[in-house]
């Protein structure tokens, strides 16, 4: 039977979704898995609502389309509340991991939504925390982690480490391991 | 099946990543080539690879695609391996030339990442690209995976430079759908690649003064024709070549090629028949039907130019009903192109089962397995009750 996951990110231009879908499949990798990644491409801007998918799974991957129906829907903006559609497909099976300061119990209510597991984190106090800037994805694979285990956090926490090290610097690095540990210890369930 | 002779390196890359990391590891003398979305990145990557001496090749960045084609061209004649990629309105402002190409029998590379023509303006995936140079005179394969996409990359040269064959290759990718995204595949080790390709000996070339030649020289009514007979026969030796250079891949790999692909095929009742990204959407589809007792069945075709008409009707002809999903329009056509060489080869082989066309997709219209499992309910209700309404449906258009 498949184990495949199915992952839908929603963001803003330029607070690396889309980078946050590639993390998580390139760490897949690392375990051996199979993965595709892929971002929703229309006009680019800095703000403009965007979404992209992962999917990961033990055995190869055919399909080739958008996730309709995903297992988690990451959201790495609070302010795409009320305009963007993020439970779109979401079901009973499914779990919905918002960055805000709300709880998942206020969260609900919001939303009106009463399906599936619900987290919430304040990623964006966590950023501006740790690496001073409001970039909330690997705070948000934190958070994820702890609700959905996909792939393995060491291998993730690995992965970001050498991607930061290698493509900015050991500075950036150590403030976003920093940022994905304290979003993991602080992601509440409801 | 024996076990590969080289064991790959997986790795995660985009197909555009996948397929810059193909030509520079079949090095090829001259790459010239026009960035254009969804290609740019290979044109970026590769550039990069030249950039950092990781490549020898001499990299030409032309002021068009026109230019890029004709590039190509002279580094051919000349004696050179030279490559090209592009998309869309790229592909289509090479019109010219690609015929100049195939008409001089050169068997040069390029890398297509399919991308509608405008207007209105679209950067996304669909086939008109392609298609528009489907009479051009180059072989054809399509990719449905980013690992396939590195592999016909390779394959492409193989089969451009065969001795029975000296003709242009494309191999095409979905736009976005496979350039842009990021999957697991294996690398070939460098040497391995290289081994692969070979050296390029060409029987004939410019640069080679002791034997002179002549290219594009004027034929008129006397020997066009002629010529033109030529390059047909060549198509016509391709479709033993491809397959051949396919399973040598494959033995060395563990992947083979060949001109289709069935996926439970053999004993299906119903089948669809499509290239690129969509086939793996519709396989998933296929198992869904299977496990309800369905019948279903799929014709991934690999090689689109030439078109292996025996491979297909044969593979097809015992259907009850087939559907042909066409990824670009033919305007007042009665049909979409793919669906015409089948319908074609089918009629010629003495087959005449019930059949059914679908136009999906256009400019990146998302392709979904719900509107898979229609065009396998339309054809259980034309097998039942006939066919009623138009042969050519809309697949996942508002209306």
């Amino acid at each position: 039977m498949s184990d495949l996951v199915e992952i839908r990110w929603h963001g803003r231009g330029g607070q690396g979704a889309v980078t946050a879908s590639e993390l998580l499949a390139e760490a897949a990798l690392h375990e051996g898995k199979y993965f595709q990644a892929f971002p929703d491409y229309g006009p680019e801007r800095m703000g403009a609502p965007i979404r992209a998918y992962t999917r990961i799974s033990s055995s190869p991957i055919k399909q080739h389309h958008q996730v309709i129906e995903p297992d988690a829907v990451v959201v790495l903006d609070p302010t795409l509340l009320g305009i963007v559609d993020f439970t779109e497909g979401l079901d009973d099976g499914g779990l919905l991991l918002v960055n805000t300061p709300l709880s998942p119990t206020e969260l609900r209510r919001e939303l009106d939504f009463n399906k599936g597991k619900v987290y919430t984190v304040d990623a964006t106090r966590v950023a501006l925390d740790t690496m001073k800037r409001n970039i909330t994805n690997t705070p948000m694979i934190g958070a994820l982690l702890r609700a959905l285990e996909v792939v393995s956090k060491d291998v993730v926490r690995e992965e970001i480490k050498n991607r930061f090290n290698t493509r900015v610097s050991k500075e950036v690095a150590k403030a976003n391991v920093e940022a994905f540990d304290r979003a993991y210890r602080e992601v509440r369930e409801g | 099946m024996v076990s590969p002779k080289v064991r790959g390196k997986p790795v995660a890359l985009d197909g555009d990543r996948a397929v810059a990391e193909a030509i520079r590891q079949m090095s090829p003398d001259v790459v010239a080539a026009y960035p254009i979305t969804p290609q740019t990145e290979i044109v970026m990557r590769f550039s990069e690879f030249v950039a950092n001496g990781e490549v020898d090749t001499e990299f030409i960045p032309v002021e068009s695609e026109h230019a890029a084609m004709s590039a190509c061209i002279g580094a051919s004649a000349a004696g050179g391996r030279a490559q090209t990629a592009t998309a869309g309105a790229g592909l289509a402002f090479m019109w010219e030339v690609l015929w100049v190409a195939s008409g001089t029998r050169l068997p040069i590379v390029m890398h297509v990442v399919n991308r509608s023509l405008s207007a209105p303006l679209n950067i996304h995936c669909d086939h008109s690209d392609s298609m528009g140079a489907r009479d051009a005179g180059w072989i054809q394969l399509y990719d449905e995976t980013v690992q396939e996409a590195y592999d016909n990359a390779i394959q492409a040269l193989r089969i451009a430079e065969h001795p029975d064959v000296m003709l242009p290759t494309l191999h095409a990718m979905d736009g976005f759908i496979l350039g842009h995204g990021l999957e697991r595949l294996e690398l070939l080790p460098d040497d391995a690649v290289r081994e692969f390709v070979g050296v390029y000996k060409p029987e004939h070339s410019l640069l080679d003064v002791d034997h002179p030649v002549t290219y594009g020289p004027m034929e008129l009514t006397d020997y066009f024709f002629e010529h033109k007979r030529q390059q047909a026969a060549a198509m016509e030796r391709a479709l033993e070549i491809i397959p051949q250079i396919g399973e040598e891949y494959g033995m060395l790999t563990g992947r083979y090629y060949g001109l289709m692909e069935g996926y439970r095929l053999e004993d299906a009742e119903f089948a669809t028949v499509a290239l690129g990204s969509t086939a793996g959407t519709i396989k998933t589809v296929v198992d869904e039907l299977r496990d309800q007792g369905v019948k279903a069945g799929l014709l991934k075709l690999r090689c689109f130019r030439p078109f292996p008409a025996t491979t297909v009707a044969e593979a097809l002809g015992d259907k009850k009903a087939i559907a042909v999903l066409d990824r670009s329009l033919s305007f007042g056509a009665q049909c979409g192109p793919l669906f015409l060489e089948v319908i074609t080869a089918l009629f010629t082989h003495g087959f005449s089962p019930k059949v059914l066309n679908y136009a999906y997709g256009l400019g990146g219209r998302d392709i979904v397995p719900a509107q898979i499992h229609q065009v396998y309910k339309d054809l259980i209700d034309i097998d039942r009750e006939g066919l009623a309404g138009p042969s050519l449906r809309y697949l996942g258009l508002r209306e």
